[in-house]
């Protein structure tokens, strides 16, 4: 069981330059698999080309009360980089401004941000319409001070969007923790009990599905329905929709893979599943995601792998919309991973 | 020569049967994946039959294809097990049950 960071750990994959290097050696450089840019050339797709913002997504910081073994963000305890009251006020300014319909609030656990409920409280004023806020559940249950999370979110009409990977608890406990499937329960019952997640709510709770292991997401629509199935019957919980997201091999699932010598299979998988159709619908063509220290990405993996938008307006100090549009994505050999099959993001499958 | 009868890359060769014979190919990959969509038993429930049924005729390809299926379905480690033995139940049964011939045999010739 992981405890501590790659960063902590001060492993070789705690450098992004390490994890941009593997990803571009090895079979990729021997031309076994074709690289990203060419496979998307094939479908005239390369260069990607940012289209109109519809989601900001804003890491408040890396600091996380679990340490998830898949974490792409090498988030933990153990993790300082935290958004500044300061680039809040950068981000609220950018927030009042944005033609984007979704805000998304993501870390590490956004909540463990000292400024989180100020800057909720803020944000809510502006009025955007769906204002997401990625909530690992134990959060709530990890320390009295975040008990009336639940409340708080559904006095703000926070869309709480959550993480579990499986419906029992062996699974879910070996990807993120001992303890975690019963605090999630425990945490999903409370967001039940003040009208999240019921159907025909207003409140809404979405979870989010990884696969605990080197293997890709099955369909979204049956797992949402084993989700449900299992969730109801065996708790009584309930919730709206269920995204599954493909493990990108970066960060902690990188180390993963190669640790358990699953890395080139598993490059394989995502290739092989490749799904043009899915390129024409990644995130990073309708999103742009914002760094604990306001810098700009075309997406959350970009942030980890520190691939900076290729624009002039780098910082959310000096975002433009306008210069952001039609901009040119960086993309690496990772970026299968949001191509393969139904197609992966944030928000679930894209095709 | 290659050195060993499996390959697992051979696995995802398979749909080149098809090659030399395409009328009988595609008759055969038509049909299977309409086996394995949904129907009075649900696509998860086929994909444990498939894993039982592979380790009962000891297909390495498809265990290896049934079990990943399964891990992608979110089925468990423990539904995987106990589906293997349905399989090795029958599987055991199906000697022992031939057993009742040997002893109706012995009986008849026994003094």
């Amino acid at each position: 069981m992981v405890t501590k960071s790659l960063h902590k750990r001060e492993s070789d994959l705690a450098n992004s330059k390490r994890q941009l290097e593997i990803l571009s050696n090895g079979i990729f450089r021997s031309g076994d698999l074709p690289k990203f840019a060419h496979k998307i050339a094939e479908t005239n797709q390369f260069p990607l080309k940012a289209k109109k913002l519809e989601i900001l997504q804003i890491n408040l910081g890396y600091m996380c009360n679990q340490v998830c073994e898949h974490c792409h963000v090498d988030a933990g305890p153990d993790r300082k980089e935290i958004m500044t009251k300061e680039t809040m006020l950068q981000c609220l300014d950018v927030i009042k401004k944005t033609g984007a319909h979704t805000l998304d609030l993501t870390g590490g656990a956004p909540e463990m941000n000292p400024n989180f409920r100020w800057f909720v409280d803020e944000a809510s004023k502006v009025g955007i319409k769906d204002f997401i806020v990625r909530s690992n559940l134990t959060i709530i249950k990890s320390n009295k001070k975040f008990a009336d999370l639940p409340e708080f979110f559904k006095s703000h009409n926070v869309h709480v969007v959550s993480s579990m990977p499986h419906w029992t608890k062996g699974k879910t406990d070996k990807q993120r923790g001992t303890g975690v499937f019963d605090q999630s329960i425990e945490a999903l019952k409370e967001l039940n009990a003040i009208g999240y997640g019921i159907p025909g709510s207003n409140l809404r709770l979405d979870l989010v599905y990884n696969p605990s292991g080197a293997f890709l997401p099955g369909n979204q629509t049956s797992l949402e329905k084993d989700f449900k199935k299992s969730l109801l019957e065996d708790f009584n919980i309930q919730f709206h929709n269920l995204f599954a997201i493909t493990n990108l091999p970066i960060s902690r699932f990188l180390d993963y893979l190669i640790a358990s010598d699953n890395y080139e299979d598993y490059m394989y998988a995502l290739v092989e599943a490749y799904n043009p159709a899915a390129v024409k619908n990644v995130m990073c063509t309708n999103t742009l995601s914002v760094s604990w220290n306001g810098f700009l990405y075309d997406c959350d993996f970009n942030q980890m792998l520190e691939l900076p938008v290729n624009s002039n307006a780098k910082h959310i100090s000096d975002y433009n919309e306008e210069l952001l549009y039609n901009r040119d994505i960086v993309i690496s050999q990772h970026c299968y991973g949001c191509t393969a099959g139904a197609g992966s993001s944030c928000q679930g499958s894209v095709t | 020569m290659q050195k060993t009868y499996y390959d697992p890359a051979d696995l995802k060769k398979f749909g080149k049967i098809s090659e030399w014979n395409e009328e009988l190919g595609k008759k055969f990959f038509d049909y299977y994946a309409k086996v394995f969509e949904e129907g009075a038993l649900s696509e998860r429930e086929k994909s444990l039959i498939a894993l039982a049924v592979a380790h009962t005729i000891q297909c390495p390809y498809c265990i290896d294809a049934y079990t990943g299926d399964g891990l992608q379905r979110g089925i468990t480690k423990e539904e995987m097990m106990e589906a293997l033995h349905v399989a090795a139940a029958i599987r055991g049964g199906a000697s022992l049950v031939h057993g009742v011939q040997m002893m109706n045999k012995v009986n008849k010739l026994d003094m």
